[in-house]
């Protein structure tokens, strides 16, 4: 689960990491009433962030430098509200602005390779971590963390060194890179990214300018496994920018995506719901979700999951494959049949079953007239055909 | 001889009193498995599957009453690390893990655990093996075997069921058929199971099952180009379909910053030389055409 930069920045300081100071707001007014505290507490600028899920928003405008009231207020107006890869901003980050002396790159990943928290450090920061490696992947350095001892002291200030850094900002950055991963550990994340990290210029109390290490964006993705055991993450989670059918999905246990085809497919287990998609295509057509309803589901969670597809006004035929393994064939044909009895769209469904029970459920379905296939192969090209047959009567 | 589980396999059910549980050790001991205990705390003493099986409260009674040599667990995901590691804990030198939904923090420190024990972890979120005519442990359905020289490892469940059941209808039989587990993290890895294949003397040809997320099936490839060059391999790929930046399904079933994607998984097992098939319908041809008689 991805959560918001302001919430990713809230986890990193209860960890003890230096965080600039930010508020979340929802209006233009509330925007214009926190910049004017920030500006008259002696900020020379403050920062507008759009905080969106997706990647890419400061090309696409979402993040704005103001340096005064007025200021603030258009850029809160032009970014609130805009949408940002397909999905409309409805809060900022506000806070004071950092004067930039040089940015880093530092990120805490799973790695899937090594088996291990792998940290890693570029002097390249601000940019995406995946361009850097593609570019001069000896850009990036690297150190393996060991499930039980952590980020070793050593291994924390090779990445300091490597970046070129010196004096108290190693100890500093020691500090930073053990946080994040203390971070990951107590949060179970899958990936805490902080870019940029930077070292920023700043007035102390006494007016002297002094410069330090500040973690000026933050990115965490939770792993959904382990949200069971922290219901006060699980509250991070952004219902704006669910899809409704995400949420709906996840009360009946399903796993399902939305996509853009027209053929809804409904698969037990997920490689071979993937490979279903696969065979919708390559048979012409494209698949319109990824969606496993999981082992042994029943009766009831496979009318759920029709009740999903259908809810998609694109769908023109739908694809059933099912290998009973846990799963029970007639327990699924049943669960098709009371979905099809209470189905307010009629749209062609093309249904395959083989494994545990399917003599019964070929029975089921064969009295409910279901047009049913034999392989995988076979039904795929049955529901391409029938979406297209169906044309633009939907 | 086959991989992994056969004759020998003397096997111990974790959690074998639960509803999951003792579904499958029903099914595993009618395919011919021998299941010489089960465990779950508290109810030691017990007797399960008709009688025919003694339950233990810990792992270790289990072992020294049984000479119990694998494990399985299908406990619920929050005790099954737990599970894992006292099974490795008390010498266990083959555990396979079913259970789905372990954090992945967890399996990393159990990963490690069981390193260190110099045990060897199948899964978590794993469909298990079954040797046709010897053994399977997990819930891979017995009636999809067929007896015979080719091994199939494989990420996915069903996926390998359709897969199995294609070579079985086709007269081509398996030595082992593996699922190592949909998770990122995992404790044996496509590479690791050709080792093991490469070293059995009644596995002549391998299918190699995978799906989109990270690197595992390049890394894979890259070993049997240089170890398996003249065994015959085919490989089927999961989620050409598969938007980046989507987990499908499986945990560790995710395109992300343009790596993990099923071309560069076809592209490098073909340059290793497997032949890859488009649908897992192809697979037997493609196993005939690469020379499995």
């Amino acid at each position: 689960m991805k959560i918001q930069e302001a919430d990713a920045k809230q986890l990193l300081r209860a960890q003890g990491l230096p965080v600039p100071p930010g508020m979340v707001v929802r209006s233009v007014s509330e925007a214009t009433t926190a910049a004017a505290g920030y500006l008259a507490d002696g900020a020379v600028a403050v920062v507008l962030k759009a905080q969106v899920l997706v990647g890419g928003r400061g090309k696409a405008g979402g993040v704005k430098l103001a340096r005064t009231r007025d200021e603030a207020e258009a850029a809160a107006e032009a970014i609130l509200g805009m949408s940002i890869k397909g999905i409309v901003v409805r809060k900022l980050l506000i806070g004071p602005a950092a004067e930039i002396v040089k940015e880093f790159y530092l990120g805490a990943i799973l790695d899937r390779g090594s088996r291990r928290i792998v940290v890693m450090a570029s002097a390249e920061g601000g940019m995406e971590i995946e361009e850097v490696a593609k570019r001069d992947p000896s850009a990036i350095l690297r150190e393996s963390v060991h499930p039980h001892l952590g980020l070793a002291d050593w291994q924390a200030r090779k990445l300091a060194f490597g970046l070129g850094l010196a004096g108290p900002r190693v100890k500093a950055f020691v500090a930073i890179a053990q946080g994040l991963v203390r971070t990951m550990l107590a949060d179970d994340a899958d990936l805490v990214e902080v870019n940029p990290l930077a070292i920023v210029r700043e007035r102390d109390a006494e007016g002297n300018v002094v410069e330090r290490l500040l973690c000026l964006d933050a990115k965490i993705v939770l792993d959904d496994s382990a949200l069971p055991r922290h219901p006060d993450l699980e509250g991070l989670r952004d219902l704006d920018e669910e899809d409704p059918v995400d949420v709906e999905a996840r009360k009946h246990d399903l796993s399902f995506i939305r996509l853009d085809g027209t053929i809804g497919c409904m698969v037990n287990g997920a490689g071979l719901a993937m490979t279903t998609m696969d065979l919708v295509k390559r048979a012409g057509g494209e698949p319109a979700n990824f969606l496993d309803i999981g082992g042994g589901a029943r009766a009831e969670k496979v009318a759920w999951a029709m009740r999903l597809i259908l809810d998609d006004p694109k769908v023109r035929a739908i694809l059933v494959n099912i290998f009973g393994g846990i799963t029970r064939g007639d327990e699924v044909a049943k669960g098709l049949i009371e979905a099809r009895a209470q189905q307010e769209r009629h749209v062609p469904m093309v249904v395959r079953i083989v494994g545990t029970n399917a003599d019964e459920a070929q029975r089921l379905l064969r009295e409910a007239r279901f047009q049913t296939a034999a392989t995988l192969d076979e039904a795929a090209e049955m529901a391409v055909a029938a979406s297209q047959a169906v044309g633009g009567a939907a | 001889m086959s991989i992994l589980v056969g004759r020998e396999t003397r096997l111990v059910v974790q959690g074998i009193t639960g509803r999951e549980g003792e579904f499958h050790a029903r099914q595993m001991q009618e395919y011919g498995t021998n299941i010489v205990a089960g465990t779950t705390p508290g109810k030691g003493g017990q007797r399960a599957l008709d009688g025919t099986v003694p339950v233990f409260d810990t792992m270790a009674e289990a072992v020294r009453e049984t000479g119990a040599n694998t494990s399985v667990v299908y406990v619920p995901a929050a005790a099954a690390p737990d599970s894992i590691l006292e099974a490795a804990g008390e010498g266990i030198r083959t555990i396979f893990c079913i259970t789905e939904g372990i954090p992945a923090l967890d399996m990393l420190r159990v990963v490690e655990m069981v390193r260190e024990a110099g045990a060897r972890l199948i899964g978590p979120n794993c469909p298990g093996a079954t040797s046709p005519g010897r053994a399977k442990v997990g819930i891979i359905p017995g009636s999809i075997h067929r007896e015979g020289r080719v091994g199939v490892v494989s990420r996915s469940g069903t996926l390998t069921y359709e897969a199995v059941q294609a070579m079985t209808d086709a007269g081509i039989g398996q030595s082992t058929c593996i699922g190592i587990g949909g998770d990122a993290i995992i404790g044996t890895t496509h590479t690791d199971v050709l080792m093991l294949f490469a070293d059995d003397p009644e596995t002549d040809a391998i299918v190699l099952i995978g799906e989109i997320g990270g690197s595992a099936e390049e890394e894979a490839a890259a070993w049997a180009a240089e170890h398996m060059a003249s065994m015959p391999k085919v490989a089927f790929i999961a989620g050409r379909t598969a938007p980046e930046g989507k987990r499908m399904g499986h945990a560790g079933a995710i395109i992300s910053g343009g790596s993990g994607t099923a071309a560069a998984k076809v592209a490098a097992l073909q340059a290793a030389g497997f032949l890859v098939a488009d649908t897992p319908t192809q697979i037997p041809a493609l196993l005939r055409s690469a020379g499995v008689r």
